[in-house]
């Protein structure tokens, strides 16, 4: 019997401020809409005289394209137009890459070559998606097959079938970075190991799939944009490559997110899409199917091979690593590389290692393209990390958390510099580690698990500890791209009181599930002593709003929440001054009392909001003289400790909140069927202040059934022809209610000194810690078979071989 | 191909439609009737975010044709709170709960709920979880969900 348990109580280290509203239970906002079905998802933008687009993709994993015939797909009646590869190629700038690759081009649409099986070589707009869909069988394409490669290592070698003919190889980058002295530290080292291990291509794939309606108007010259979009300079990259003038695009962010987790970063599907509405002159949707999704959408993530070495002395204590990774990108990289670049920040996890030497290799093959997936490349390197720290503990005959306790970076020693040059704000990790153990009762799990081994079953407990950064910046472009300086990565948030009192807000994203509406009417109605739920939240479009980097980095609360505590401290200021010279006294002598302004000493009458108000919009006699009328404030932030280019050997300030997480579970295996169950899984959470305790909780479970997902179930497998194996929901295998289990969670504070109420991010650690804890399990219940796992996902098939 | 005529029932009110035999039932909600809260998430009949009630029953609305449902009647999520704003015990444990985050699963989610609290007025976890095993959620883990289905259990079910 499954119990399921309400979540528990936040429990604080350091004496937090009295919140009226900041980490109390409330409803998200956001949430009516959804449950009645008044949601607006990007599908459910219609207009009037909407086109609809369906797709052709090349069957061939690398093919020159010989010839187009389109005139049939022309013939049909309700067909618009065909657009071919060629034509877009021409006629567009290519997408955005974020390495320096001469010679390699990413287009929505494939040109003279075909260089993945699945890739869209033509685009068919028809009335609707039915005869664009009949239309598009009916283009004949003319390939000539070339050779292919699939394997990331023979793409490396010479001789590889090049997959880009107009660059020199297939490694679009590698680099090796040394922090610190690990030559000295290895020799010196009473032990060493290695190991290899192997990180499968899967995705986040949320249940909707990438949508997009654009509608060029030739009267304004203006591009219309509604998108499930989740991508820092959305805009910016459609306007350069289309090549209009960037305030010719507006992008509605007011449309809901049906998910994303990085993934949705529709870039060539929103590039084609507007392409078409411009060239044919109507508004144009584009609804990927799931297979245009799954084969061709370029959403699937890391895909790695690790080689991991560790020194360490008998006590369990490491001392240094050299970690070597080989990302294989699919045919075009993109921004994905730069997902090797994100763990630099936390390449040590939560331990004390004095030293890393860091080998990242980038290299395409004829897969489809790679793009963010939660936790931008850290879910791996956290696997491997605390796959080696499990190595360790057996290698020197210590318990698995007692060689994390030895290891961990101690609350004393914060802020606290890693090798790679990243400065942690705050932690408390050996507490964390032992709630975790108390809510697991690991005591009571070892009795159990040895009861089952006992009785021929079996059973193994696992352990993992994670760092998610939070924040985020742009900093791992300037690091694996020396031609790129960006190091800007802002968000804002405009406040308004209006005529009538009532508070509105602008923010400049759109949201997947985070809730941004909630957290942002939660730190106003905090700030101004007003109920959150008075408070409206909207999300401005492109050209209206302010500067944002969307809600990638596990960054909202702390950015987003910081913008908004700024906007609304400009405004408390200004509301200050006005009361202040209706008092006849000077600001610094008034303070705020609840919503009123008053004497700081205490005395005399309120000033109250309302007359603030009515002074502020209404009585321009009695407004400070020189004063600006009306009540509305910006503020745009920067990521705390952040803006700095990385140094010449690659140190980098990244994120600049560091949460923890550490995670005890306990599974099965049935040797019959290979399936892994689950008889525990416990965790204990910090991410400093907590503003919503049940979003909080949400995005923690997410996170947790995404890594279970990443640890037994869910791959992108290609045959030796290149074809996508698993590209439908019956085979590409996603958790369900079956497959995730009840979660005991225990959430500590251990504020951040950065930001304005001590919060950090949340979005990511789940989905980092969950598939390490999950394979130290099944490793703990293979071990008296004598093997293990050093891969994910582990699936059915590869345990019943190691139960063999 | 030619047009059939069909007439259903949804979320209580009669619509009469010509159509082509090969349009699916959600497109039919969603295009001709413009009833969007039904999703689309793999057409193929696994993610159950297209779920609606057929004439009581819960239905992946992706692999129904929508001339199938000539003579049926439907309900959406659309149509769960008779009003159309004053939220049924089951989606006020949704919100209460926070029993989604996207929201994009959480029409699917809501219909087969529903069909589970008809049946099995006060469930346990267990027959939660077994109920909805059809509906693939990426966002919330399950838990929460099943958390606001037990809540609404207690606070009236379907009602
Ligand atoms: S859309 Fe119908 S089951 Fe997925
Ligand atoms: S709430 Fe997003 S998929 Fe369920």
């Amino acid at each position: 019997m499954i119990v399921e348990r309400p979540a528990p109580a936040v429990e604080t280290t350091a004496e937090s401020p009295k919140h009226r509203y900041i980490g109390k239970k409330r409803r998200a906002v956001e949430h009516r809409r959804f449950v009645l079905g008044r949601g607006k998802f990007a599908g459910d933008v219609t207009l009037p005289h909407l086109h609809h687009v369906a797709i052709v993709s090349s069957p061939h994993a690398h093919a020159r394209i010989l010839g187009i015939d389109v005139s049939a797909a022309l013939a049909l009646p309700g067909v618009l137009g065909v657009v071919t590869g060629d034509e877009l190629c021409a006629q567009t700038k290519p997408l955005r890459q974020y390495l320096d690759m001469p010679g390699v081009d990413w287009f929505p649409l494939a040109g003279a070559v075909a260089r993945y099986a699945g890739e869209w070589v033509v685009a068919v707009v028809a009335t609707d998606r039915a005869i664009a869909e009949d239309a598009a069988e009916l283009v004949e394409v003319t390939y000539e097959p070339l050779p292919a490669v699939l394997d990331p290592e023979r793409a490396m070698a010479d001789g590889s079938p090049p997959v880009h003919a107009s660059h020199p190889s297939n490694v679009m980058y590698h680099r090796t970075f040394v922090w610190g002295d690990v030559d000295a530290h290895f020799a010196a080292a009473e032990r060493t190991l290695q190991a290899r291990y192997r990180w499968h291509r899967s995705a986040t794939v949320p249940i909707e799939t990438f949508a997009v309606v654009a509608a060029w108007d030739v009267g304004t010259n203006m591009l219309d944009v509604w998108a499930s979009i989740q991508m820092p300079q959305y805009p910016e990259q459609l306007a350069t490559a289309l090549g209009i003038p960037l305030n010719g695009v507006r992008v509605h962010f007011d449309v809901d997110v049906g998910g994303s987790y990085g993934v949705k970063r529709g870039i060539k599907h929103s590039v084609l899409t507007a392409y078409l509405s411009r060239r044919f002159r109507v508004p144009v949707k584009f609804v990927e199917d799931r297979l245009e999704n799954m084969r061709g959408g370029d959403m699937h993530g890391p895909d790695r091979i690790f080689d991991v070495e560790a020194a360490f002395g008998d006590d369990g204590v490491v001392r240094s690593l050299k970690i070597r990774t080989i990302d294989d990108e699919g045919a075009y990289p993109g921004r994905s590389p730069l997902q090797m670049g994100k763990p630099v920040g936390a390449i040590v996890g939560a331990y004390k290692i004095a030293s890393v030497r860091y080998e990242v290799v980038a290299v395409v093959t004829n897969k489809a393209g790679q793009v963010a997936v939660r936790g931008f490349g850290q879910a791996p390197t956290n696997f491997v990390l605390e796959l080696t720290m499990d190595r360790v503990a057996a290698a020197v005959g210590i318990d698995r958390l007692e060689v994390r306790r030895r290891n961990f970076i101690q609350p004393q020693d914060f802020p606290y510099t890693i090798p790679s040059g990243t400065e942690y704000d705050s932690g408390d990790y050996p507490t964390v580690l032992g709630k975790a153990e108390r809510l697991a009762d690991v005591d009571a799990l070892i009795r159990w698990r040895d009861d089952a081994r006992a009785h021929g079953r079996v059973a193994g407990i696992g352990v993992a500890s994670c760092i998610e950064p939070g924040g985020g910046n742009a900093i791992f472009q300037a690091l694996f791209n020396p031609k790129d300086d960006s190091t800007t990565f802002p968000e804002g948030c405009q406040v308004k009181i209006d005529r009538h009192g009532t508070v509105s807000a602008q923010i400049g994203v759109a949201s997947s599930g985070q809730a941004h509406e909630t957290l942002v009417s939660a730190v106003l109605g905090e700030e101004f002593a007003i109920d959150p739920d008075q408070i409206r939240v909207i999300h401005a479009d492109s050209l209206a709003g302010l500067p944002s980097q969307s809600p990638v980095a596990s960054r909202m609360a702390i950015m987003l929440g910081d913008a908004s505590v700024g906007a609304a401290r400009r405004l408390k200021a200004k509301m200050l001054e006005i009361a202040a010279y209706r008092l006849g006294m000077s600001p610094s002598d008034c303070v705020w009392d609840g919503t009123g302004v008053r004497r700081a000493d205490g005395t005399g009458e309120i000033v109250s909001w309302m007359e603030m108000v009515r002074i502020a919009h209404v009585t321009y006699h009695k407004l400070p003289p020189g004063m600006d009328p009306g009540l509305q404030a910006q503020f745009v932030l920067e990521v705390q400790n952040s803006g700095r280019l990385p140094t010449p050997d690659g140190r980098v300030q990244m994120y600049p909140c560091q949460s923890f997480s550490a995670h005890v579970v306990a599974v099965e295996i049935d040797r019959g069927t290979g399936k892994v169950s689950f008889h525990k899984y416990a965790l204990a959470h910090d991410c400093g202040t907590v503003i919503n305790p049940d979003i909080v909780r949400g995005m923690v479970m997410g996170g947790i059934a995404h890594g279970i997902g990443a640890a037994l179930y869910e791959r992108f497998v290609y045959d030796d022809n290149g074809q996508l194996i698993t590209q439908t929901f019956a085979d590409y295998m996603m958790p369900t209610t079956h497959e995730v289990p009840p979660v005991e969670m225990v959430e500590h504070e251990t504020p951040s000194p950065l930001t304005t109420m001590g919060q950090k991010g949340v979005g990511e650690g789940g989905y980092m810690s969950t598939p390490a804890a999950v394979v130290s399990a099944i490793n703990d219940a293979l071990a008296p078979f004598g093997t293990r796992i050093d891969h994910a996902p582990a699936t059915p098939v590869d345990l019943l071989e190691r139960m063999r | 191909m030619n047009d059939y005529a069909i007439s259903v029932i949804v979320n209580g009110v009669t619509y009469e439609r010509r159509i082509p035999p090969r349009r699916s039932l959600v497109d039919f909600l969603r295009d001709d009737l413009a009833l969007t809260g039904t999703h689309v998430g793999c057409e193929h009949g696994i993610c159950g975010a297209c779920t609606v009630m057929l004439d009581g029953v819960p239905i992946r609305s992706c692999i129904v044709y929508a001339v199938q449902a000539d003579g049926a009647s439907i309900t959406t999520v659309e149509g769960l709170s008779p009003d159309g704003s004053t939220l049924t015990p089951l989606q006020d444990a949704f919100v209460e709960c926070h029993g989604l985050q996207c929201g994009f699963c959480t029409p699917g989610m809501l219909i087969a709920a529903t069909a589970l609290l008809r049946e099995k007025p006060d469930p346990s976890a267990d027959e939660i979880r077994d109920e909805l095993g059809g509906n693939i959620c990426r966002c919330t883990g399950y838990q929460q969900i099943v958390e606001a289905v037990q809540l609404a259990a207690r606070t009236g079910g379907t009602r």
